[in-house]
């Protein structure tokens, strides 16, 4: 063991003593080996830290929009002023003037209030949508007439966000969208009692609105529900006929491996891409209409078609060669194999990957922007063909919006998208753990 | 072969400080079927290698069940028995190939020198340079000949500078009679070789550390016959140098390469001894049955 | 669209399927081993049959009847409107169908309009009701068709299986067609476009301005249409996402493949593929709302200007969201390196990290190679994040603090808003489209070809 008495001196390199040399280098090689661990590590708690730094940014903002801020008015539903003729007849109902009725009922809280300006930011404490609120109720209900009702009205955005604490009141006056006198009158009602946070249906309720209080999400959510319906219907039946016929009756030519890269190619095609193709041929071509979700779920389904036959080719090489075989022997057609045998084994396998593709094609907008789905649309769509916009496009539309009170909505909307998305994934896995076949 | 001659040993030697003694049968002329207790003299004059009741075990699973056996100094021990009997797993516990398997579980004592090698202050880096091994398919790094072979200096710091390295390289080579072969094409990537001279090249990858004992885990099952007797004329060769441990399925391989056998049975070392007697007069009908080839 | 017509369809063609079964049962003499196919297949032959030729002529209807009501209406307008230029009558035609929708136009007190609206109506009463009788006879004289063909001897199944046989070959060419109409709409209008723009000029131009070039006498000449600063922005926001996402990423895969135990594996790799899971629109929020103004305050502490819409936040948030793709991809490739090569190298004494790094690594780098080639293409094509966060000014700058455009960016805000549909300024769009295109394509086929020669290579 004497064969060198320095490791790495006069010694022929092939008989110097191994266990010195190594000896002489583990300290260094083990730091190397640790720094190289902790930079692993470091990268994955990086990559896991930026998901719950988004989640949490995103929950921390947009939680408080489930709620909205409320305030207690008294109001007189005058007979003479709401119905002079005394007729109930719905159409002067609906045209009478419900403003007056809360400027009164606000006045009445705060009688000392006088000249235009402060009469005019006292109205501001609720929403314009306050008069059509009283509007509903009146035409939903005669009966108020005449009579006088504490009615929660909806606050206005800016008295919601500072109620909420987002609006400093140390900050100058002019840099504040809510004024002196208003804090004074908030703070009187607040301790009335008169200010209530409830939750915030509107979201759940309203389309789009250039007002942060009276915007909902209600017209994003049935466009992208159209949208992924025309999707569905399209790409799962073109889908799974295209995986069929891919995996069980294509003969390997040329043309089916055409096919097939072409497949793989589409797959990884920017979506804007799509959006270009959806504009060129769907609207200016064929003339279908701009911003509707039929066209949004054409060009969505042309997206997730490759995404659906990829899954599907997989569910159905996994079904094993024995039970084909066995179809076969029983004197079963392939088509009669296939739809009796194949297909049904596979169908779990295919809907979950369909699943993924909707889940993915209910998070995409940019080739919607492409096909005008990104108008401003207050009503809520009724059909295919209504112009509409989708959930992500809606977040995209209000992520632009200075307003804090459109911050909040903007990741509210985000968690209610976000929810969905957890929802089908979580259906996808369900669906395959339930189903899950080992050969 | 006399009758009498008893070859047991309970010969622990100082160092294992364990009182349980190894089971070990006095040596009949032929042990019977039911006896699973190591037949033979497990013991050298000069170990290089000392094994003491080693256990293996894959989960719920016990691979190897108490072994002990001694490799002596520069000599070729082979590992023979049939397939599953736990061969590779137990040559694995001798450089702790097992610990990269991370169900693998081994006890007992294992001495390299005077260093039990499962010792806190031995590192396991350092273990298997000096105990190399070789796999049953070559496996060259997707590198060139030449890195491949300078992989081990390079990792451990052998060499000062790049005459150094070039000089142990062709050294390495030449040990491994493949210098002629690829003298012109070093920079060629190692997988461009033949099945037979990859093998050698791991061999030359593995003696270019200048390890103490080589491992070699049936390293001519992947070969032809003539790559084979290349390689067996190698390891005849190496024996000057280096302690060689050997698992083989070749009964003749084992008989032309090895001083000693050991056979294993079902994670037992059923019996071990002089090639010579093990393959002429096997004392375990296990080994008996094995040799006359009645099962393998 | 007529939803009722489509039902009583769908009720006439299950109808069909009783009948044409009974009718195989009848002919058969209520023997099955007498027919040639299964009773449910002479049911199929009827109901498609009935079914397959009506929904044709219904979807030809549906097509065509717009139209032709248009003309129609339109030949019976006064001679003063009827001879308005294209565009212009074009307004009349839509007022027109505001007018029949019964929304309020400005027209609506024109008697002409009002006659025209009502002569509409009219003409599209009469058009529905043909189309009922027209549907329902094509269905039930191809009933009769199919009752009549059925025999003992007729093979239902074959015919059945035929039209099945075509669906599954006709779908199958919905994404040869795809492709095409891609292929096909970018290179057209992009054709149009370079007919007013040079090539080299949009390639090579370095002053990008499209919203200069509105007027109609300043089309094509004024020179805004150079693209290389809004290349230079997709890669440096490209370059500064793949800086992100390739040491993490690769970091990521090599950590859970060699180090993690089992366990860990198994949490944290799919929580680390919640972030491919995240839509675009989300990160583009992130970006815009909390990453961006965090830099400039950072920034500004450190003393340095940095734009509100800085190419930084936008390259970081898209490296975040690519992450995930390059650890998965890298981490396939990562484990299809045999274990051979990992026992060769740890039984000659190498520590974990000189195994993956001077083993690993090498054998895994063409497949690696590939998956950052595809991060790549996925970066340059993603177009949420930058849209919201990287802004909209072509400057031709390597400062990752500045705001930079990028080729998505100008396809969405060139196609977004009012646009005529042959302006130069949108039909750019199509050509920054076709770059794109071209680009992420040769990107793609590149890296799965190298992956799949590296897949080979240890098979
Ligand atoms: N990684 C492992 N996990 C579980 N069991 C194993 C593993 N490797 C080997 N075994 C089992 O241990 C026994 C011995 O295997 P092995 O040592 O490979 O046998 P040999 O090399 O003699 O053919 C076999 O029964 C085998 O199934
Ligand atoms: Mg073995």
């Amino acid at each position: 063991m004497n064969k060198a008495t320095s490791p790495n001196g006069a010694t022929p390199p092939h008989e110097r003593d191994i266990k010195t040399i190594v000896n002489a280098g583990l300290a260094r090689r083990h730091a190397a080996e640790r720094r190289f661990r902790w930079y692993g590590l470091t990268a994955i708690t990086l990559g896991l830290a930026f998901v719950v730094l988004m989640f949490a940014n995103i929950i921390n903002k947009g939680l408080p929009a489930f709620w909205q801020t409320y305030i207690q008015v008294p109001i007189t539903f005058d007979a003479a002023a709401l119905d002079p003729e005394g007729q109930r007849d719905p159409r002067a109902l609906a045209g009478a003037d419900y403003n007056a009725l809360v400027r009164a009922g606000l006045r009445q809280l705060f009688p000392k209030v006088e000249g235009r300006l402060p009469l005019r930011a006292l109205s501001a404490l609720v929403s314009t949508d306050a008069s059509y609120d009283l509007q509903r109720r009146v035409l939903a209900d005669p009966q108020l007439i005449g009579t006088q009702q504490e009615i929660w009205l909806l606050a206005s955005a800016a008295v919601d966000t500072f109620v909420k604490g987002n609006i400093d009141r140390g900050l100058e006056e002019a840099n504040r969208p809510i004024k002196d006198n208003q804090i004074d009158w908030i703070d009187q009602l607040r301790a009335a009692g008169k200010i209530e946070r409830q939750f915030n249906a509107v979201l759940f309720r309203s389309g789009d609105s250039r007002e942060p209080e009276q915007a909902g999400i209600r017209g994003a959510l049935m466009g992208s529900f159209f949208t992924l319906l025309v999707t569905f219907l399209l790409s799962f039946p073109i889908g799974v006929a295209t995986a069929v016929y891919l995996e069980e009756f294509a003969p390997k030519n040329r043309w089916t491996d055409i096919i097939e890269v072409n497949i793989n190619n589409l797959a990884a095609v920017p979506s804007i891409v799509f959006g270009l193709l959806g504009l060129a041929v769907f609207i200016n071509f064929f003339g279908l209409p701009r911003s509707a979700p039929l066209v949004g779920g054409l060009v969505l389904s042309l997206m997730t078609l490759p995404v659906i036959i990829i899954a599907g080719r997989a569910a159905l090489t996994s079904v094993p060669p024995s039970i084909r075989e066995a179809a076969l022997g029983m004197g079963a057609s392939k088509l009669q194999m296939v739809g009796h045998h194949v297909l049904p084994l596979a169908m779990p396998g295919m809907l979950t990957g369909s699943i993924i593709g909707m889940a993915r094609a209910l998070g995409e907008s940019a080739p919607l922007l492409m096909i005008g789905m990104v108008a401003f649309i207050v009503d809520v769509p009724k059909s295919f063909l209504d112009p509409a916009t989708v959930l992500p496009v809606q977040i995209y539309l209000w992520s632009d919006l200075p307003e804090r009170a459109f911050v909040e909505r903007t990741s509210a909307a985000i968690m209610v998208l976000l929810a969905f998305m957890i929802l089908m994934n979580g259906l996808a896995i369900l669906l395959r753990k339930r189903f899950e076949r080992r050969w | 072969m006399s009758t009498t001659a008893i070859d047991t040993q309970i010969a622990l030697n100082g160092a294992l400080n364990r009182n349980a003694p190894i089971r070990q049968s006095a040596g009949a002329q032929v042990t019977d079927y039911d006896n699973r207790q190591t037949v033979g003299k497990i013991t050298v004059d000069n170990p290089k290698m000392a094994c003491r009741e080693v256990n293996v075990y894959y989960g719920q699973k016990h691979a190897i069940k108490n072994v002990s056996l001694d490799i002596g100094a520069n000599e070729v021990i082979a590992f023979i028995g049939p397939s599953g009997c736990g061969k590779s797993t137990f040559i694995r516990c001798l450089n702790r190939m097992n610990d990269t398997i991370p169900a693998a579980r081994v006890t007992g004592l294992i001495k390299l020198d005077d260093d039990d090698i499962h010792a806190k202050e031995i590192d396991v880096v350092q273990l298997r340079a000096r105990v190399g091994m070789v796999f049953q398919k070559p496996n060259p790094f997707p590198k060139s000949i030449y890195e491949n072979v300078a992989y081990g200096p390079r990792i451990h710091g052998m060499v000062n500078d790049k005459a150094e390295l070039d000089q142990l390289v062709r050294d390495s080579l030449e040990r491994a009679g493949l210098i002629k072969e690829v003298e012109k094409r070093m920079l060629e990537p190692g997988t461009s070789l033949s099945g037979g001279q990859q093998q050698r090249l791991c061999i030359a990858r593995a003696i270019a550390v200048n390890p103490e004992v080589i491992l070699m885990d049936e390293p001519c099952s992947a070969l032809d016959p003539i790559a084979t007797a290349k390689i067996e004329e190698l390891i005849d060769e190496l024996r000057e140098n280096y302690t060689i441990v050997i698992v083989t399925h070749s009964m003749q391989q084992a008989a032309r390469v090895s001083q000693r056998t050991a056979y294993f049975h079902l994670g037992d070392l059923i019996e071990i001894g002089d090639t010579d007697q093990i393959f002429t007069n096997p004392r375990h009908k296990l080994t008996e049955d094995y040799i006359t080839g009645r099962f393998g | 669209m007529q939803p009722l017509l489509f039902l009583t369809l769908l009720l006439l063609s299950a109808g069909a399927y009783y009948v044409g079964r009974r009718r195989a049962l009848a002919v058969a003499g209520g023997h099955i081993r007498n027919l040639h196919s299964l009773p449910s297949f002479y049911g199929s032959y009827a109901a498609l049959w009935c079914g397959l030729p009506a929904l044709l002529v219904f979807a030809l209807w549906a097509v065509v009847q717009p139209n032709l009501l248009v003309d129609w209406v339109v030949a019976g307008l006064p001679p003063e409107l009827r001879d308005l230029p294209p565009d212009r009558l074009n307004l009349v035609v839509n007022d027109l169908k505001n007018l029949v929708g019964g929304n309020f136009v400005s027209s609506a007190s024109d008697p002409v309009m009002v006659e025209a609206a009502e002569r509409y109506r009219q003409l599209r009463a009469i058009g529905n009701t043909a189309l009922w009788v027209v549907v329902l006879s094509f269905a039930i004289a191809g009933t009769a068709y199919a009752w009549r063909a059925i025999s003992p001897a007729f093979r239902a199944r074959n015919r059945v299986e035929g039209v099945v046989n075509l669906f599954l070959i006709a779908s199958s060419t919905v994404a040869i067609f795809t492709t095409v109409g891609i292929v096909l709409s970018v290179i057209f209008e992009s054709m149009r476009f370079f007919r007013q723009v040079p090539v080299a000029e949009f390639l090579f131009g370095l002053q990008w301005s499209p919203q200069t070039a509105l007027r109609a006498d300043q089309v094509g000449s004024s020179g805004a249409f150079g693209a290389a600063p809004l290349f230079a922005g997709t890669l440096l926001v490209s370059a500064i996402a793949m800086l992100v996402a390739v040491p993490i990423g690769l970091m990521s895969a090599l950590y859970l493949s060699e180090y993690a135990t089992p366990k860990f594996r198994a949490f944290a790799k799919p929580a680390l593929e919640i972030l491919a899971g995240i839509p675009t629109v989300v990160y583009g929020f992130f970006a815009a709302l909390t990453v961006a103004p965090l830099i400039r305050e950072i920034g500004s502490a450190l003393g340095l200007h940095v734009a509100s819409e800085s190419a930084l936040a936008a390259g970081l948030v898209m490296g975040i969201m690519i992450i995930p793709f390059v650890s998965s991809l890298s981490d396939d490739v990562i484990n299809a390196v045999p274990q051979s090569m990992r026992d060769g190298s740890y039984a000659l004494g190498a520590t974990k990290s000189e195994t993956i790094t001077r083993v690993l690594l090498p054998a895994a780098l063409p497949g690696i190679v590939g998956s950052i080639l595809l991060a790549i293409s996925r970066a340059i094509g993603e177009t949420m994040i930058v849209v919201m966060a990287a802004g909209l000014s072509a400057n031709l700058t390597a400062n990752p603090l500045e705001a930079v455009t990028t080729v998505t960016v100008q396809i969405v805000t060139l196609l977004t808003g009012d646009q005529e549909f042959d302006s130069p300024k949108t039909l750019a769009a199509f050509a920054l489209g076709l770059v794109l295109f071209v680009v992420t394509l040769i990107l793609n086929i590149i890296a799965l070809r190298v992956v799949r020669k590296y897949r080979e290579q240890y098979e």
